[in-house]
């Protein structure tokens, strides 16, 4: 008797663990499928994202390279980024043209502001767009050109334009405009496109990509 | 025939999942900021519904009770896999603002409620219907609620459907109440909690006015009781 329980115990123990891994090989099954399915269009799709947004910060007669095919990549810590960061690269007819640098202000009034940031070979902004940023809704997040068209004042400035003191909102004495009751979130993004020119300023050969001589002459 | 009719009732409103059964309260809070988020979001956690409680019911004969529970989650977890996987291929800019709460609804306890409370015990045809209803009556609430955080928020209808279906739908945003400075309590996640109890109050006070409205039976005489 008692061994016919114990029989029946191993038996209905193997039948369960055997259903449990018969259903963790569907599904697994169903997704791989599905990956691999789906592989190619995600790619596509994040691709086609990514270029139109370097597109919102690039003049589309600027540039006649695929923007994506070869990046340079700055390190870790650069430009306030926490990870590896790409540089986009324009060119038109062979010659650069602009780079376009991801940049982190890492003051938010929430945390990290993700920046795009297009600089022309010549020091002038091209764009500025915000990636990622937590700043509150309704608040600070005016810096997002889906709420407000402030980012546009960068358009065009460069450090010939305007002095180190000018970057700045107006109520520190600077030349942004900036919404009363959110100056933190501005103040932050100021700097780090200030920053971002300046470090274009430093590394502009390398960041376009010119021949050292080119450089020096 | 009857019994379809009480699938149906049951879950768009005798037992809705957002204001009666107060079940997946996760989305229904952080994503109801706007319209389009709750729709989005609340169609995703129908077709989640339909889907694992139409799975679940042709195989309930075969799980034994002792891994029911497992053998569920994994497979609402690989539906909702897949759904985002093909959302992320193919509807990439909704996928950017839903993202994050697509991976959730794995954890939506209401999902995981039906298939266990219904879906284990019914053939497939009314578990499907079950999923499909009750999801709708969730949907019916985010999308309400989104609305109403939306307009308060920000004085805007059916802002983002363009991220949701293309660029060509931008113009469709109504913008309700024009120069709107934003009530932020609203938009914020506080607002949810507001805005889903004042649709809880009025829900309730429909169906009080429902009940009174009836005329009074024996029965319910004897029930009073």
């Amino acid at each position: 008797m008692n061994g016919g329980a114990q029989e029946s115990l191993f038996r209905h123990t193997l039948i369960t663990t055997g259903v449990m891994v018969a259903f963790a090989v569907a599904c697994t099954a169903l997704l791989v499928s599905t990956h691999l399915t789906t592989r190619e269009p995600i790619a596509a799709s994040v691709r086609e994202a990514k270029l139109r947004l370097l597109e919102q910060v690039l003049p589309a007669e600027l540039h006649d390279n695929d923007l994506l095919a070869d990046p340079l990549t700055l390190p870790p810590g650069t430009l306030g980024n926490r990870e590896a960061a790409p540089v986009y690269r324009a060119t038109l007819v062979g010659r650069p043209t602009a780079v376009l640098l991801e940049v982190t202000a890492p003051d938010g009034y929430a945390g990290d502001i993700r920046l795009l940031v297009g600089i022309r070979e010549n020091g002038e902004l091209t764009g500025v767009r915000v990636l990622e940023h937590k700043e509150t809704p309704g608040l600070g997040d005016y810096i997002d050109i889906a709420r407000s068209d402030w980012i546009q004042n960068f358009d065009g400035l460069s450090l010939a334009k305007l002095a180190d003191d000018g970057w700045r909102v107006k109520k520190d004495g600077g030349h942004f405009d900036y919404m009363a009751g959110a100056t933190i979130t501005p103040r932050a993004v100021i700097r780090a496109v200030h920053a971002a020119l300046k470090y274009f300023e430093q590394h502009r050969a390398t960041l376009l990509g010119l021949p050292a001589k080119e450089e020096t002459s | 025939m009857s019994d379809y009719r009480e699938i149906v009732e049951n879950g768009l409103w005798k037992q809705n999942p957002g204001v009666v059964q107060l079940l997946g309260l996760c989305p229904t809070l952080a994503v109801t900021s706007t319209v389009v988020n709750g729709l989005s979001l609340g169609l995703a956690t129908v077709l989640v519904m339909a889907a694992s409680n139409a799975a679940v019911a042709p195989v309930r004969r075969w799980v034994p009770s002792e891994i029911r529970i497992p053998v569920f989650i994994l497979i609402i977890a690989a539906l909702v896999t897949v759904i985002d996987l093909v959302m992320h291929a193919y509807m990439h800019a909704l996928h950017g603002v839903l993202g994050i709460f697509i991976p959730l609804i794995v954890t939506n306890c209401i999902v995981l409620a039906r298939v266990e409370a219904f879906a284990a015990k019914n053939p497939l045809a009314p578990s499907a219907l079950d999923g499909l209803m009750m999801g709708l009556g969730l949907t019916a609430v985010l999308t309400l609620l989104g609305a109403l955080r939306e307009l308060l928020g920000r004085g805007t209808l059916l802002s983002g459907l363009d991220l949701a279906l293309g660029p060509a739908f931008k113009d469709f945003m109504v913008t309700v109440i024009p120069d709107y400075q934003g009530f932020l309590l609203a938009a914020l996640p506080p607002g949810a909690f507001l805005g889903l109890a004042l649709l809880i109050a009025a829900r309730n006070w429909a169906e009080s006015r429902r009940a009174a409205a009836r005329p009074t039976t024996p029965a319910a005489l004897a029930h009073g009781h």
